[in-house]
Formats: C-alpha cells, sequence, structure tokens
C-alpha cells in the first residue's frame, strides 16, 4: 500500500475552530502544501487577518503575525523591505481586504511590492454574524440585506481581481475556488505559482483569490453552498487568470 | 476475498470529522457515507466503506479538516482484480 495523500507537515496536526464544510480548512491545506512542495517553511512569514481566519498561526507552523484589521498588506511592506530574503505572505478574508484593507492592497499593488496575498472571499462578514460585505453579490440575502442586496443603496459587488488586474505593479491576478476536487487542484496551482513568482524574485504583487463558502451565513448546507459558488457566485465573480507572469528562468 | 478486489483505502479520523458531508458528495464510487452515531464533539462523522475504493484521494482534496489519509495498492494483481468488476480510476490514468 502506497500513500497517495496524508496531512502535510506545515499544517499542524490539531483540529480546526471553523464551522463544517468551511474553505478556510482547504485553504490553509493548500497553503501548507505550497510552502512544503517548495521548501521555504524555515524563511515564510505569514500575516493572519482579522475575520474567522485570526486563528491561522494556530494551524499552520510558519512564523506568523497577526496584524490590525485590513492593515496586512501595509505590515507586510515593511517585513518584505526590511526582510528581502523573507517570503511574506498574507491571508486575508473579504472584509479585511475588500472593505477595511482596499486602499492598502491597491498602494501595496501600485508599489509593486513582492508579496504573495491569499484573498479569501466568501461574500459575507462571517465573524461577526453574516452582515453584508463589498464582495455580497447582488440578490443575496444578509443579516443586513434582509431583502437581498440591491445596487442602488447597498452598491454592487467590489470585484477586487478586476480592479487590481489594472494596476502594472500586480503581476499575478488569478481567481479560483475550491467547490469541487478540479478547483481545489486549481487553487493549489495558482497558490503554488504566487509563492514562487516570489521565491524567484519576480518584482510585482501575486495575489489568489479563492472563493470560498460560508455555509453558516449564507443558510445552506455545505454541498448546497458548494453548488451556490458554481452556480450563483461565478456569475458575479468569474474565475481565470486576470493576469499572468512567465518565469523566466 | 474483499481484500483482494480492493485498490485503495481511506483512513477518516472520525473524532475531528464535523460531517459536513462533502467527502459523501464528490466520491465517485459512493463508498462514504456519514455515520448515525456522533463522536466526541457531537458530530455525526463520515464512515467508509473500504471494498469500492479506488484511491482517487478526491475526499482528501476536499476535506476541510485534511483528516483523510488515503492509501493505494501498488500490486497490479489486486488492481487489475478490481477492473475487472467495474471501471476505476486507476484503469483511466494506467
Amino acid at each position: 500500500m502506497k500513500t497517495v495523500f496524508t496531512r502535510t507537515a506545515t499544517l499542524k496536526d490539531c483540529p480546526t475552530h471553523y464551522c463544517p464544510g468551511c474553505g478556510h480548512g482547504i485553504a490553509h491545506r493548500l497553503i501548507a502544501e505550497a510552502i512544503d512542495e517548495l521548501g521555504i517553511r524555515g524563511r515564510t512569514i505569514g500575516i493572519a487577518p482579522v475575520g474567522c481566519a485570526v486563528l491561522a498561526y494556530d494551524y499552520l507552523d510558519v512564523d506568523m503575525i497577526e496584524v490590525a484589521h485590513g492593515r496586512a498588506p501595509a505590515v507586510a511592506t515593511g517585513m518584505k523591505r526590511t526582510n528581502p530574503d523573507k517570503i511574506i505572505f498574507s491571508y486575508q478574508g473579504d472584509g479585511d481586504l475588500a472593505a477595511i484593507g482596499t486602499a492598502e492592497i491597491i498602494h501595496a499593488a501600485h508599489r509593486a511590492e513582492q508579496l504573495t496575498v491569499v484573498f479569501i472571499n466568501n461574500a459575507v462578514f462571517g465573524m461577526t454574524g453574516g452582515q453584508m460585505a463589498p464582495t455580497t453579490v447582488l440578490g443575496q440575502v444578509t443579516a443586513t440585506t434582509q431583502k437581498g442586496r440591491e445596487a442602488i443603496g447597498e452598491g454592487y459587488p467590489l470585484q477586487i481581481c478586476e480592479l487590481l488586474a489594472v494596476l502594472p505593479g500586480a503581476i499575478y491576478i488569478e481567481r479560483c475556488s475550491v467547490y469541487n476536487p478540479a478547483q481545489v487542484r486549481k487553487t493549489k496551482k495558482a497558490i503554488k505559482h504566487a509563492f514562487e513568482l516570489q521565491v524567484n524574485g519576480a518584482e510585482g504583487l501575486s495575489l489568489v483569490e479563492v472563493l470560498s463558502p460560508c455555509p453558516t451565513y449564507w443558510r445552506m448546507t455545505p454541498a448546497k453552498a458548494m453548488e451556490w459558488i458554481e452556480k450563483e457566485m461565478t456569475k458575479t465573480f468569474p474565475l481565470g487568470c486576470l493576469k499572468s507572469f512567465e518565469l523566466t528562468k | 476475498m474483499r481484500n483482494r478486489e480492493m485498490a485503495g483505502k481511506i483512513i477518516i479520523d472520525t473524532e475531528r470529522c464535523k460531517g459536513c458531508g462533502l467527502c459523501v458528495i464528490v466520491c465517485p464510487k459512493n463508498s462514504i457515507v456519514i455515520s448515525r452515531h456522533s463522536n466526541k464533539n457531537g458530530y455525526f462523522p463520515a464512515q467508509v466503506n473500504n471494498i469500492n475504493c479506488t484511491g482517487c484521494a478526491m475526499c482528501a482534496i476536499i476535506c476541510p479538516e485534511a483528516i483523510i489519509e488515503v492509501h493505494r495498492d501498488n500490486n497490479i494483481a489486486a488492481v487489475e482484480s478490481a477492473k475487472k468488476d467495474r471501471p476505476s480510476l486507476i484503469e483511466e490514468k494506467a
């Protein structure tokens, strides 16, 4: 018997606090696998967000720091500039990156900082009780949009990837999802590529957006939540690589 | 007899399973079910029937808790005998 799949070393052997069917667990595992496959565990520094994934430092066995809400790209900038040999990544949710931290991520991208950003988009503010986030899709019912989000008054969903792809400082922008095993594999490839760019010293910001389920605050079963990403969420947030960067080596 | 036909084997840490059921829907062989008995945390965990397992690792890839371990048999005789019954993922890859 050959072992085909087992828990990777960077992912600590402990239970997570996430709700059943949450996409954070999958994203953590993909980051851990990417770090182990590239062999950069000893020189990687991660930044945990404010949000459900605030305890990410308990699950990833790399040096991690917890920063103020939305300020991860700003802190990462300082860390990368003072330690250029370290691999800096930030793990941010949509409340963190697309709401309070929009200024930070846009300016980090426009300064072409050498960072890797993993952006988890689950279309609600999960930790605080499922309120409307900037990324909530039109018509979606949340705690604060009880008749469904309307464009007039509540605004349109914010498409961070499209926004950043026009900036020359952002070199690699991809939107992926985790709604089935094939998509999880693609997401892993994207996350690994984003790390690889930084390892090889490509100058610019790489961001991978992961459409992730929040079964608890979408009021769905985990299986239905995955289906909803595939059928509804991808209409607003089309999957694919918005900006690619080829390594010349 | 059953052991000889088996090409794959998965081990689920049921005490840490939260019973989200994502592995149940992605399993192409329908060999995972939700247990009737709860674990220590009060969740009804996924339970496995390894007879049909081909070791494709779909369940492990989707598992948010990363608690599924997948093993596959390298013994060609065992894989061949599994092929006779039904097409498996191993056959497609070969």
